[in-house]
């Protein structure tokens, strides 16, 4: 991801003119989508199909969660801001609006983390019944994303740091951006599918 | 240059000593290599070793089925041998048999160096080997898989498959996806971006089309297996009850997300083939391939529809009336873009002047195989009939002439076609030709009879049967000819060997072939080519006057490549250490290997590609 790989893997011939590793990450994107998809059926097939409690609309605290996801939200703005700064050369800017995208993601990843905890209190586990199974499994996968992103961000703040990121890298910044922009849709769609459906 | 200079070097087959470096340099060079072709000869190396292994499981099958009653084989082995025999052929021999044709000849075919991510490459090559190998190492510890290819739920329970047989299943097969996702994810950006100049996606030769379909399949299959699994493994290792009916759950789900998966995985094994044919009977007609874009369309539409068809695979379990004719009427439907194929080659050899070379040979029995193994699976299209036929030896009959019949000829024509361009020398005509004779005619002894087995009521995946209900003159042919089919391979083997060291000099185009591969040397230099092509038609090679640049030019300066990496191996091995620590329930090992992970992603992301 360095100046000198980003050159060698993208100035040789481009039928297209675009970036190698931006169409890398539209078509991982892609698959993505239906891994997600996947996961979201699995919950939906099994929703109102546990036998036991606690039940969905016992745990969901959904004033809260719509509280993480304006975060998670704001935290896409932030996103857009750190590119547009990387892209003329505003490395000050860039650096904080980078970590600043970070932070809102670890901020969500907070509530999450605060939420499971909050659950397993009160009594829904991984294997206490079918909801909690598919729940946790559904945004755990999401938070490991997210966690992911979080890991990526803060590298490329410490690239920026260390005066190893500049304009020439944009591409690497847009590319962590679509990245970041695909799974805060995801939550979007999580949100709605888990929360407001309930 | 002038373009008469260019011609005769051309024809005079200058050679540069440089290209004698392609497959030199010790193990090193090779276990660190991003080289496409490199990668490509060891995909085929490893598959064809599983071939074997797969093969030989199939023997000891027919071995037992050869006598009724037979003791050879207890139960227990039997069902390990055929989930293995399935999960290999599918996994471990004809996917990377095909991924070894798309990295050997796809970035020859659109004219480039390399593929667009060459460490991305060598990783999804290691992960396969690392990932086989696991699969097979449950053989020694505990015994391997044991409920069928497709493991339906619950058989693969705690409760009814204490131990870690399924374990190994479930984390190999998760490792092998990302192997197939990785490499997918690699060959959409390489032939959307690294085409050579003038190659328009309705230039494209066939193989690369068909590989540009098939890693579409890829990256949007296998994530639904992948999930299929995660929810098993969860619960096997944290006794979650997504497919425990005690509990709720719904063994039922674990087929949908299958089959999402399994269809079109069926075509992820198909379409390579489809485009090795549709370069090979071309090129020994002397003719374009007849219905260029109908040929296209036809493989995309296949894929498409591939997604709408998978409960045809669950007929049997009660879906409901509309359920199964919807299925019923998607699945008659891929007839017709397989039919217009079948009938495209046929018009492209009706009228050319036919070279009856080894290649061709394949073709048309692959032609003629996949015929009959479509028709059996138009029969079973129909859920009515499909009743009759489901868990019998008749649908094992309808996947081997699909799957052997078809695909695997399809390969060995792709195989006897591009040997001479990646080894420098021809295979035997005369050794070839006994090859296909055997193996066509041991092929339908050993599959043919099935259909009759299985009409007549002989249950698949039954490790005997009894004597008098008029099973075992069939069963022995079938045996019979399973032996000589095995013989058949070490004919090919024997071909292999014999004509490495003895083979007739293939030189840049011995077949006279339309596609820029031909116009390098045999085995291509390192860089492939040494001045880019332009291209203006579909057969560059065809077009009267050939390619307007020598592309073998020795004055142009040589090409840079991307440098060795050892990052690409240490991930792999990272990944499969950390699925060998969740088999062995061992979190310190889950962690070693996920941390070798982490460390590798870096190392691999600071280090430049070129150094």
């Amino acid at each position: 991801m360095t100046e000198h790989a980003a050159t060698a893997a993208d100035s040789h011939h481009s039928y297209t003119g675009l970036p190698n590793r931006k169409l890398l990450m539209w078509a991982f994107i892609g698959s993505e989508c239906m891994l997600f998809g996947s996961l979201i059926i699995t919950y939906l097939v099994y929703r109102g199909r546990s036998l036991v409690g606690p039940y969905p609309e016992d745990l969901l605290n959904i004033p809260f969660i719509t509280v993480t996801t304006f975060v998670l939200l704001m935290s896409s703005l932030m996103m857009v801001l750190a590119l547009a700064a990387v892209q003329r050369n505003d490395m000050r800017q860039g650096k904080l609006w980078i970590l600043m995208t970070a932070l809102l993601g670890l901020v969500f990843l907070g509530g999450q983390v605060y939420e499971f905890n909050h659950f397993v209190h009160e009594g829904l586990g991984l294997t206490t019944n079918l909801f909690g199974a598919s729940f946790f499994l559904l945004t755990g996968t999401h938070g490991a994303h997210v966690a992911v992103g979080v890991i990526w961000l803060l590298t490329l703040f410490v690239m920026a740091m260390r005066g190893k990121l500049s304009s020439a890298d944009a591409v690497t910044v847009e590319i962590t951006g679509l990245y970041w922009h695909f799974v805060d849709v995801v939550w979007i769609v999580l949100f709605t599918v888990i929360y407001l459906l309930v | 240059m002038a373009v008469k200079e260019a011609a005769a070097q051309h024809a005079a087959g200058v050679h540069t000593a440089d290209h004698e470096s392609t497959y030199s340099g010790g193990l090193w060079s090779w276990l660190t290599t991003v080289d496409h072709k490199r990668i490509g000869i060891m995909y085929a190396v490893f598959a064809f070793f599983f071939f074997c292994v797969g093969g030989l499981e199939a023997l000891l099958i027919r071995l037992q089925l050869g006598s009724p009653e037979n003791t050879l084989i207890d139960p227990d082995l039997y069902n390990q041998l055929f989930t293995m025999h399935g999960t290999t052929m599918v996994f471990l021999a004809i996917m990377p048999l095909s991924a070894a044709f798309f990295n050997f000849m796809v970035p020859l075919q659109i004219g480039a160096r390399d593929v667009a991510f060459p460490r991305l490459n060598a990783f999804s090559l290691w992960v396969f080997v690392f990932g086989a190998f696991f699969l097979n190492a449950s053989f020694l510890f505990g015994g391997a898989p044991d409920a069928g290819w497709f493991g339906y739920a619950n058989l693969t329970s705690t409760q009814y498959s204490p131990g870690v047989r399924i374990d190994f299943w479930v984390l190999g097969l998760q490792v092998l996806g990302v192997s197939s996702i990785a490499a997918a994810l690699n060959f959409i950006v390489t032939i959307i971006n690294l085409r050579a100049p003038g190659m328009s996606l309705m230039r494209m030769p066939l193989f690369t089309w068909m590989t540009f379909v098939t890693s579409f399949l890829l990256i949007l299959a296998f994530p639904a297996i992948t999930v299929g699994l995660v929810l098993l493994m969860f619960d096997r290792t944290f006794g979650t009850s997504f497919f425990n009916p005690a509990a709720g759950g719904d063994v039922l789900l674990w087929q949908h997300l299958f089959w999402i998966f399994g269809h079109p995985e069926v075509y992820i094994l198909l379409l390579p083939s489809l485009g090795i044919v549709s370069e090979v009977i071309p090129a020994f007609s002397r003719k374009p391939l007849f219905g260029y874009p109908f040929v296209v369309y036809s493989g995309i539409l296949i894929a498409f529809l591939g997604f709408g068809v998978w409960a045809h695979h669950m007929f049997a379990v009660g879906l409901g009336p509309i359920a199964n004719t919807v299925f019923s009427a998607t699945t008659m439907l891929i007839a017709i873009p397989t039919g217009v194929k079948i009938f495209n080659w046929i018009a492209t050899m009706w009228g050319g002047s036919l070279r009856l070379k080894t290649p061709l040979y394949f073709a048309i029995g692959f032609i003629a195989m996949f015929i009959i193994g479509g028709l059996s699976g138009v029969m079973h299209s129909s859920a009515a009939a499909d009743l009759q036929q489901t868990d019998s030896y008749f649908v094992v009959a309808h996947i081997h002439y699909v799957l052997f019949g078809g695909v695997i000829f399809a390969l060995f024509s792709g195989i006897y076609y591009w040997f001479p361009k990646i080894t420098g020398r021809l295979l035997s005509e005369g050794i070839g030709k006994v090859h296909f004779w055997v193996m066509l005619l041991a092929f339908n002894l050993t599959f043919f009879p099935q259909h009759y087995l299985g009409l007549h009521g002989m249950p698949r995946r039954t490790f005997t049967y009894q004597e008098g209900l008029g099973f075992e003159a069939m069963n022995l042919m079938s045996t019979a000819g399973s032996l000589i089919l095995g013989f058949s391979i070490l004919i090919f083997l024997w071909n292999v060997f014999h004509s490495l060291r003895k083979g007739e000099p293939a030189g840049r185009d011995p077949w006279g072939g339309a596609t820029l591969e031909w116009a390098i040397d045999s085995p291509p230099p390192h860089y492939n080519f040494r001045v880019e092509p332009t291209v203006h038609s579909r057969d560059p090679l065809w077009a009267q006057g050939g390619l307007d640049v020598d592309v073998n030019d020795p004055r142009a300066p040589e090409p840079h490549m991307p440098s060795p990496s050892w990052w690409p191996l240490i991930l792999s091995a990272g990944l499969v250490i950390a699925a060998a620590g969740a088999v062995a329930k061992s979190l310190p090992v889950v962690l070693a290997g996920a941390a070798i992970v982490v460390v590798s992603i870096y190392g691999w992301a600071f280090q430049p590609l070129e150094r």
